[in-house]
């Protein structure tokens, strides 16, 4: 599995005034395995390019290639690209709609044109995996709370077994407890089903904890591209674009500005703990 | 697709008939529908694409853009002409198996496809220039003479506030949906016609859910805000006739004279 992403400008509207430039000769790679973060301000074209990679939108110019195959070429097996890179929208609750949880989260698989057996194992197998208990498996997806509602609509997409899971903002409007299940979530289909995993957020914590590589967008352009602790070695370049390092990050870079000899290329908090620890002698 | 439909959109741009008062627009298009079916004969026909054509020239918005709203009626207009030119009795132009097509059918499909395209026209150019807040606002006023009858025309106008303004926010709704059940590997576009019509529901369920949640939202946001209904209430900006709309309603006088002349002479 490989997606290449060569060169692609979005333009939303051409021609009339409310044309906006959504994406601005954007190029970057994605290897099997790997765990991604991409931020960006709200508008800088993150959602634009997540809706690229599985085809629902065609790049304006530029190329979107997955195994080497131009997505945009005639006759290209749409259908089982969106198998393959499965695509969890913000707020995928609001697209559940059948009378129960297991039919609706069969609805991707029925529409893969598998046999009747294997759709409801990869249901049952997703369900299984997003933590749904069996007991659930008959109500309806409205009388679930928010936070399963969302683990329901992700079962949908792992449903169709991709290779490449985008989440769009999956923690947006949960609670602290949401937030932590569904990351852990993230961390088990990527370490455990080998899923190539790519996070849309704004929660720079939440990134540093998770993902390996960070790709930072502002207004349209692919500005960053590296390793989490690269990225965030740059705290001043991501203020300027309206965002953040890790609050723990944020700390240290302060402390050792007040003359604590701490280092400040720490991320996460257990590294950010141990390192306190250790200037203070404990 | 969905983006094809034109009607009740608004195009934000400066002109003098989007700085006018929205009375004048609605009193101006009102005038100009009547006057479409009020003609009988080319004549009047000329004096009406005339009238049309300096309004779009006045309001600034691009000529494609205006035409794109026809293309969602395009269907209806065809079948007007067909029934039109072959239903309609008289001298016989062109004869073949059992369809007869007449002189005064072709006639009448002409103004009927000329009569539709105008209209929508003239009415999507009035929301092309009005904003929906304003529309609604000029609506209300001119109905204001209704409440005499125990009419409630502000809950009406407010009603049809909220239904313009929530058409683009249910469309980009709808946008999304389509996209996130396509992403499910849902196929919209492929099989027979029950099978299109079924796969409607995966788009349709989560839109009824969406549009009533976000209208009991918007009752508690109302109501928070101590919403009580027309009773008392006082506008940010209250209509008030310019000099630019009395000179409107000149022009709309000079236009029904015309009209009506035409119509006895020709």
């Amino acid at each position: 599995m490989s997606i290449i992403v060569n060169h692609v400008d979005y333009i939303y509207n051409p021609g009339t005034v409310f044309e906006k430039k959504a994406l601005d000769d954007v190029t970057f790679s994605v290897e099997n395995g790997e765990y991604i973060g991409l931020v960006g301000r709200t508008g800088s074209g993150k959602s634009t390019l997540v809706t690229h990679l599985n085809g629902l939108m065609k790049p304006t110019s530029g190329g979107i290639y997955y195994d080497g195959v131009d997505i945009s070429s005639d006759g290209y097996d749409l259908k089982m690209l969106r198998g393959k890179v499965g695509l969890v929208f913000q707020y995928p609750e609001h697209q559940l709609f059948e009378d129960d949880v297991f039919t609706d989260v069969c609805f991707g698989p029925k529409n893969l044109g598998l046999n009747e057996n294997e759709i409801e194992l990869r249901a049952y197998e997703a369900l299984k995996a997003v933590g749904i208990k069996d007991e659930m498996f008959y109500v309806s997806p409205f009388d679930l709370s928010g936070g399963e509602k969302r683990r329901v609509a992700i079962a949908g997409v792992l449903a169709m077994k991709p290779e490449v899971l985008v989440l769009d903002e999956p923690c947006a409007g949960l609670d602290p407890a949401g937030r932590g299940e569904i990351l852990a979530l993230a961390d088990y289909l990527h370490t455990s089903l080998n899923i190539t995993v790519i996070i849309v957020s704004h929660s720079m914590d939440d990134l540093a904890e998770h993902v390996d590589r960070i790709l930072v967008m502002n207004e349209g352009r692919l500005v960053m591209d590296a390793p989490s602790r690269v990225v965030f070695g740059h705290r001043a370049q991501l203020e300027d674009m309206g965002l953040a390092v890790p609050e723990v990050t944020a700390i240290l870079s302060d402390l050792k500005k007040a003359g604590l000899p701490v280092r400040d290329d720490l991320i996460t908090i257990k590294e950010a703990k141990s390192e306190i620890l250790r200037v203070f002698g404990k | 697709m969905i983006r094809d439909i034109t009607l009740g959109q608004y195009y934000p741009t400066d002109s003098v008939l989007h700085r006018l008062d929205p009375r004048v627009k609605l009193f101006g298009t009102l005038i100009y529908v009547i006057s479409l079916f009020l003609f009988q004969s080319f004549t009047g026909y000329i004096v009406a694409t005339i009238f049309l054509v300096s309004m779009i020239a006045l309001s600034h918005v691009p000529v494609k853009f205006i035409f794109r709203g026809l293309r969602a009626v395009l269907f209806i207009l065809v079948f007007t002409a067909v029934l039109n030119a072959f239903l309609t009795p008289g001298r016989t132009l062109v004869s073949f198996w059992k369809i007869t097509i007449t002189i005064e059918g072709v006639r009448l499909a002409a103004f009927m496809i000329l009569r539709l395209v105008y209209l929508i026209i003239g009415s999507s150019l009035m929301t092309l220039t009005t904003t929906p807040s304003n529309l609604t606002d000029g609506l209300e006023r001119s109905l204001g003479w209704l409440k005499i009858f125990r009419f409630p025309v502000h809950e009406i106008a407010m009603m049809m506030s909220i239904a313009l303004t929530f058409i683009p926010v249910l469309l980009e709704e709808t946008d999304r949906i389509i996209k996130a059940q396509q992403a499910r590997g849902a196929d919209f576009e492929s099989g027979s016609i029950i099978r299109r019509a079924k796969s409607l529901v995966p788009i349709l369920v989560p839109l009824f859910v969406s549009a009533f949640r976000r209208a009991n939202d918007l009752a508690i946001a109302m109501e928070s805000r101590c919403y009580h209904g027309g009773e008392g209430r006082t506008k940010m900006r209250p209509l008030k006739y310019m000099l630019r709309d009395y000179v409107a309603y000149t022009v709309l006088i000079l236009y029904l004279a015309a009209v009506i002349v035409i119509g006895i002479l020709f």
